[in-house]
């Protein structure tokens, strides 16, 4: 996994709540058996139109609009636990996602690939989106070594929550398969005397 | 203070606490399909780790598979590539496989707890987020991503952090013709899609106690829906007896060695809950969902709601519905019975009762497909098939067919479907598909009658 400490990038807003899995990358696409390539089928059907033809009404397709910070709605991520969303998502080449809430196999999915949910205030996130919107150029910073997310040359600043263990692993690009194979003895010891 | 239900099992799985992290929590049973799985088979393959303990895993085709000719090779490319690595994966590394025609092959949620792979007091995990469904048991049961499943394949564990607990108490009698779906869809659209997030759920009340494990599964399998990461009953005599007699059940003496260690499983009296819901069954109608996530919910004779929010009216606009208008008379061209949601031999009786002797409205397609290999036998040694088929309803075979349409079976673009699956969002039944979640009775009637209708009034 790559490491991720500190991230300076402008942002696309894409204001629009309970944000599933089936919108981030449709069924359709989960037949492959590899994790590459799903990138170009991020929000396949509100980036296409039914023809094929781009939909220039939507976020992602708007030139003034680029970078590796995704910001949305609230309840990101519901749905199914397709971790190929996840695989969209960085493919497409984001590394942090803002929301004010997010669905937590979703969460836990992007945290195992190097892509940074961070949750902030609902005020915060109306306020990130009216920036974005103002001016389409603005850069955010997350850092996650002090865990905070701010505006850049700005005084709009959050702190927001990670999991410990999970921030050491995202700093370090340590993956939790490393870690249960480290406790492979008390695993078996476990086994041995479990008693239900 | 006591202990709940989920405090028991999740507290008799942990291996090892980490300080200030999470914890490393032994799972029993891993199921896996062909959708989730390659790549973490790839994964382990790639860092020349070995699976731990294939005994543990059992795999299904399911997702992917066609629901029509499964006895001919799988046309579309893709599919059948992932299909076939599947089957190599599990004979390479030893894991049991029920494979397409297999007579035990079946939605990895219907065949595994009709198997008696699915028990109490179990940590039972999958790559699909509707492993929900066997807490019907008193397992502790949860979907994963492929990441996890990795995890599991290296070390039969997970890291976790505990979630949080949730009681959600119906007390009462149902009214006729309210089913299991209603009774989780009334609780989604009473409390939102998030209300879960963070928390594991334990049903409780007579509603429940009262309950087939059938109509168990149905709601423990929609828990995801209202964001919970797995929702739980406890175990009583209805869960033994349909345990007792299944193929891989504990047997004899050992039967009653786990039955009775099952039955200290129950929440304590003063066992305390982070948040708790209570409602009433007398408040429960036939429900229908109208937008496009499975808590814009209504009785089925209750307008749709007049709401300002822009995802709402990006959901209503997408779904061709007004605000404030019935659902009653709404036209409707497909009827969809079946997923890991409502395709048990329940499901099926209950349709075909509404259904006997009827015939189906000529605008509407109708598609049953039963959850496994042994339902589809069911069906047809009950005499139900003949039933459906009389009425014009189409059978096919088993899988998620339409829930998710992966495969052929997709709705067209604009078109209605009733359907029993768990989510309605958009493009689910296919790109551009308006679905409307409801129970297999609702879905049956639906068929009939060509459009939406009061089933109350049809009941006798
Ligand atoms: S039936 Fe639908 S919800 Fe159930 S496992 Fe299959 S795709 Fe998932």
């Amino acid at each position: 996994m790559e490491k991720f400490v500190t991230l300076r990038s402008t942002a696309i807003p894409l204001n629009i709540e309970n944000v599933d899995t089936d919108q981030i990358i449709p069924a359709r696409f989960l037949k492959a058996t590899d994790k590459q390539g799903f990138g170009d089928n991020v929000f396949r059907d509100w980036r296409y139109q039914k023809d094929n033809s781009l939909n220039n009404e939507f976020i992602l397709n708007n030139p003034n609009y680029s970078g590796k910070i995704l910001v949305a709605g609230d309840n990101f991520g519901c749905g199914s636990s397709r971790e190929h969303a996840a695989w969209a998502l960085t493919g497409f080449g984001f590394k942090v996602i803002v929301s004010s809430f997010f669905a937590d196999i979703f969460k836990g999915n992007a945290l195992n690939n190097g892509l940074l949910p961070v949750q902030v205030s609902k005020e915060f996130l109306m306020e990130l989106f009216k920036q974005l919107e103002k001016n389409p150029a603005t850069l955010l910073t997350v850092n996650l070594k002090d865990q905070t997310i701010s505006v850049y040359e700005s005084s709009l600043s959050e702190n927001f929550e990670i999991d410990p263990y999970k921030k050491t692993c995202m700093i370090n690009g340590y993956d939790d398969i490393d870690f249960l194979l480290s406790k492979k003895e008390q695993i078996e010891a476990f086994e041995a005397q479990k008693n239900y | 203070m006591g202990k709940t239900l989920f405090d028991k099992v999740w507290d008799a799985h942990v291996v090892d606490t980490i300080d200030n992290g999470p914890q490393v929590l032994y799972i029993d049973q891993h199921l896996i399909h062909e959708v989730t799985s390659p790549q973490a088979f790839k994964e382990l393959e790639d860092r020349s780790i070995p699976i731990f303990r294939p005994k543990q895993i059992v795999a299904t085709a399911d997702h992917n598979t066609p629901t029509l000719n499964q006895h001919l090779p799988v046309k579309d490319a893709l599919s059948r590539n992932q299909l076939q690595q599947l089957s190599e994966n599990c004979s390479k590394n030893g894991i049991t496989l029920y494979e397409l025609g297999h007579k035990y092959n079946g939605i990895v949620h219907v065949m595994a707890p009709e198997l008696g792979i699915t028990q109490p007091g179990m940590t039972i995990v999958c790559g699909d987020s509707h492993t929900s469904t066997h807490g019907a048991f008193g397992a502790i049961a949860f979907g994963i991503g492929t990441s996890q499943v990795a995890q599991v394949f290296a070390s039969q564990c997970l890291l976790l952090s505990k979630p949080k607990s949730l009681r959600v108490t119906v007390n009462g009698t149902l009214k006729k013709g309210v089913l299991p779906k209603d009774v989780i869809l009334y609780i989604i659209s009473e409390i939102g899609t998030n209300a879960g997030t963070g928390y594991f759920c334990e049903y409780a009340g007579d509603v429940f106690k009262n309950m087939s494990m059938e109509g168990r599964m149905t709601v423990c399998n929609m828990s995801i829906e209202m964001g919970a990461r797995g929702g739980m009953i406890a175990p009583d005599e209805t869960t033994f007896s349909y345990v007792k007699a299944k193929e891989f059940a504990p047997k004899g003496e050992d039967f009653e060695k786990k039955a009775a260690y099952w039955k200290t499983l129950p929440t304590d009296k003063d066992a305390v809950f982070d948040k708790e819901y209570v409602f009433d069954a007398a408040n429960i109608e036939p429900m229908i969902t109208y937008g496009t996530n499975p808590g814009m919910g209504v009785k089925i004779t209750q307008n749709i709601p007049n709401l300002e929010d822009a995802s709402f009216k990006k959901s209503l606009a997408y779904m061709g519905l007004e605000g404030g208008q019935s659902m009653l008379d709404q036209p409707i061209n497909y009827v969809f019975i079946g997923s890991c949601t409502n395709s048990r031999i329940e499901d099926f009786r209950v349709a075909a009762e509404y259904v006997k002797g009827k015939q189906k409205a000529s605008n509407v397609t109708a598609w049953l497909v039963p959850g496994s290999k042994q339902v589809e036998a069911q069906i047809e040694n009950e005499g139900l098939k003949a039933i459906f088929e009389e009425a014009g309803f189409q059978l096919r075979q088993p899988g998620c067919s339409a829930c998710l349409a992966m495969n052929d079976d997709k709705i067209p673009q604009g078109a209605y479907c009733v359907s029993t699956s768990n989510r309605n969002f958009e493009g689910r039944q296919g790109q551009g598909a308006r679905t409307l979640l409801a129970s297999p009775l609702v879905a049956a009637a639906t068929a009939i009658e060509g459009k939406i209708i009061d089933i109350t009034q049809h009941l006798n």
